[in-house]
């Protein structure tokens, strides 16, 4: 099943993230990733929800049923540009220090912050990007790691 | 000149005023206390139910009677979490209905104050729209822009939960303004190319269906109906929630299809060619299996809820509209088209001859309840409003009863919630103090709820209940005699306790009994005749009967079981 990527514009009104999950759980469907966040309209954010939907149109009908949701956009995988972001906790010690740095900078991950036993990278890019890098720093000894929501904007008008 | 200061509670009172509410239901409680000093010098009529399931229902029996908004108030917690079967049956029907319900201070939400429930979470999956306030000069707007919610569209309940201090806090009145619903527009005019493209589908139709539901009585669209299937010879099949959309008795009435139906209503589907479907929601007791529904038909899918146009079948032509316009636009559209549907009606003509709508009522033996409906409807001389529960008595009464208008019918179709005849025909006698009500319940219905027959009586609500005593839940028994080889599990319930007689007379009703043929006369036209107080008929019934035609749940609606003789093949 392929992946649907919708971005949904919402009424920044309380409540709003917990009708939307609701609705998609409510009719059986899991999400793969969502993130939401303030859009340049006052007043307005923009949730994007990754899905592996059959029934997606299904779906987008019922969100359009919420008295919040102004409007849903489905986007077209071959003309997005999608994005995440990755904080990365790794153990490093002597032997391993040196690898690990090069490894994340030919990765084109940021450092920020390095203490005596680990270190912590930062890494934008696209989610198969993001899980390399995570396969390439989990021999060193991964020990925390967090990724934010998939966004996405189409790239034409 | 300084605007008029006002408590959150009288801005709610006024608000609801200002909406031209004129009834309302409900029950106090704490944290709603404020808003019951206020409307005690309201005009607004409140009734006090016992129970808030009951309030809900009589606001929504209000609400389908009228087509106008129902309203019903509770407090926080239990008062809130009682209101959400009556949300959810509202939902499922596309009720319109307003719950005000009140919640502990906005300084105490998420610390489990006492009757705290985090009822906009809880109502949420219930509701068509719920709203938490935080300030009181909110309210005025927000009870305008929840009653466009719930009547506009495909209508349904709206929530408005107040905290105790926002009741309490003091604000300006201000007339509520222009409403900003960014996300909320629903659309009523049909497209016209896709009502020119169903109109050439119907031009080359030979054996069309009207296929119609809850749509049409919500969308005040049974005259278009009317002239559309008459002036073009179209057969009509009415749904559950449908009933009154199209009058039976007309040759074109086919009533009601599906799990229960009318043999012919259900298989003139299957032979159609086209399915008109409009303001229905292909619902699982209507298609069976769907994969077996209608499968030599193209559809033609008018709703005004696109959500469910290709939800459960796909459709040639959806249409997204309000059902009167949709129906005029095919009216025009045809224009003085002939259809060339003569003999597709005459074909159903026939069926419905060959294979009626049967029950053997034996002269001495028990009581069957088609047999007492079609009695009472016989001296019953005026239109009723016919409220039934939920199972056996339900299907009889929509199988049996004549229905001629819209909003006659109320009943809960798609949560099937027993208890809901008693609440719902109080609500439309409070509508309608002048018309005839009949609650015709099923005793296991009854006891959800019949508290309420208190209500009734003090209320002086001289409503008419007949209570379909079979001593059983019938339609469990009836599954569990086809089904689980006659297991009673669980299902009997016995038909002299309570004694409904004493019962009806302990809550200020009269009560009356129904035990064989020779009393039926007598017992309804004293039950007719009396309108001081609520009457009670307890009709023994026998509980063996079964309802026919019957499709198991998941069946193909090809394979319809007419009577006891065809379980046998089963």
């Amino acid at each position: 099943m392929s992946e649907r990527i919708l971005s949904v514009l919402v009424e920044d009104k309380p409540g709003v993230l917990a009708r939307v999950s609701s609705t998609i759980s409510r009719r059986g469907f899991n999400i793969n990733s969502l993130s939401v966040g303030p859009t340049n309209i006052e007043g307005r954010s923009k949730m994007t929800i990754v899905t592996e939907l059959d029934a997606v149109e299904q779906v987008k009908k019922q969100l359009n049923k919420l008295v919040n949701v102004i409007k849903i956009v489905e986007l077209d995988p071959n003309m997005t540009i999608e994005t995440e972001v990755l904080l990365l906790k790794v153990s490093i010690n002597k032997d391993s220090q040196t690898s690990v740095i090069e490894k994340a900078s030919l990765s084109n991950a940021t450092s920020v912050d390095v203490g005596q036993d680990f270190a912590i990278f930062e890494l934008t890019g696209s989610s198969k990007e993001l899980d390399k890098f995570e396969a390439l720093m989990k021999p060193f000894g991964i020990i925390e790691m967090v990724r934010g929501g998939r966004i996405a904007l189409q790239s034409n008008l | 000149m300084t605007k008029e200061q006002l408590t959150g509670a009288e801005l709610v009172i006024r608000g609801l005023e200002y909406l031209n509410v004129s009834t309302v239901f409900g029950v106090p409680g704490g944290a709603i206390l404020p808003a019951y000093d206020p409307l005690y010098d309201s005009p607004i009529r409140h009734i006090l139910a016992r129970h808030e399931q009951g309030a809900g229902h009589m606001a929504e029996g209000y609400a389908q009677a009228t087509g106008e908004l129902g309203v019903v108030i509770a407090t926080s917690g239990p008062g809130a979490t009682n209101l959400i079967t009556p949300l959810a049956n509202a939902l499922m029907d596309s009720t319109p209905l307003l719950a005000i319900t009140g919640q502990v201070a906005s300084t105490a939400i998420g610390n489990d104050a006492f009757q705290e429930a985090y009822t906009v979470g809880l109502s949420m999956a219930a509701t068509k729209h719920n709203y938490l306030l935080t300030d009181a000069s909110e309210i005025p707007q927000v009870l305008k822009e929840a009653k466009f919610i719930a009547t506009t569209g495909r209508p349904g309940p709206v929530l408005v939960d107040i905290p105790k201090d926002i009741l309490n806090q003091v604000a300006a009145w201000v007339e509520p303004g222009d409403l900003d619903l960014p996300g909320y527009k629903p659309t009523t005019e049909p497209n016209p190319k896709m009502v020119q493209q169903a109109s050439s589908l119907i031009k080359k139709s030979k054996k069309p269906i009207l296929y119609v539901g809850g749509g049409i009585i919500h969308s005040k669209a049974n005259n278009e109906l009317f002239e559309l299937a008459t002036k073009f010879n179209i057969p009509v099949v009415t749904t559950l929630m449908g009933r009154g959309a199209f009058p039976d008795g007309h040759e074109l009435c086919l009533e009601m299809p599906g799990m229960h139906g009318n043999y012919t209503a259900t298989t003139s589907i299957q032979n159609a060619d086209l399915l008109i479907a409009i303001g229905v929601r292909f619902d699982d007791r209507v298609t069976a299996n769907p994969s077996f529904f209608a499968q030599n038909a193209k559809v033609i899918h008018a709703d005004i809820d696109p959500a469910e146009i290709g939800k459960v079948r796909d459709a040639e032509i959806p249409i997204v509209g309000d059902a009167k316009s949709v129906i005029k636009g095919l009216i025009e559209a045809l224009g003085d088209e002939k259809l060339d549907t003569g003999n597709w009606v005459s074909e159903l003509k026939e069926m419905k001859t060959e294979f009626p709508l049967s029950y053997n009522q034996e002269d001495k033996g028990p009581l069957k309840v088609p047999y007492v409906l079609e009695e009472l409807q016989k001296l019953t001389k005026e239109e009723a409003i016919v409220v039934a529960g939920v199972g056996q008595h339900q299907m009889w009464v929509s199988q049996h009863w004549n229905f001629t208008e819209p909003n006659t019918w109320l009943n809960s179709g798609g949560l099937g919630t027993m208890g809901y005849a008693l609440p719902a025909a109080i609500g439309a006698k409070t509508a309608y103090p002048d018309k005839l009500v009949l609650a015709l319940d099923g005793d296991g219905c009854f006891q959800m709820t019949c508290q309420e027959l208190i209500t009734a009586s003090t209320e002086n609500i001289p409503i008419k209940i007949v209570v379909f005593n079979n001593g059983n839940h019938g339609m469990v028994r009836q599954w569990q005699k086809i089904f689980y080889n006659s297991k009673f599990s669980a299902s009997e319930l016995t038909h002299d306790t309570p004694d409904y007689l004493k019962l009806a007379e302990s809550m200020g009703a009269v009560g009356l009994r129904i035990m064989e043929k020779s009393d039926i006369e007598k017992v309804f036209n004293k039950m007719l005749e009396i309108n001081d107080r609520p009457v009670l008929v307890d009709c023994v019934v026998d509980p063996d009967d079964m309802v026919f035609p019957m499709v198991p749940a998941g069946g193909s609606n090809d394979q319809i079981i007419m009577n006891e003789e065809d379980l046998k093949n089963l």
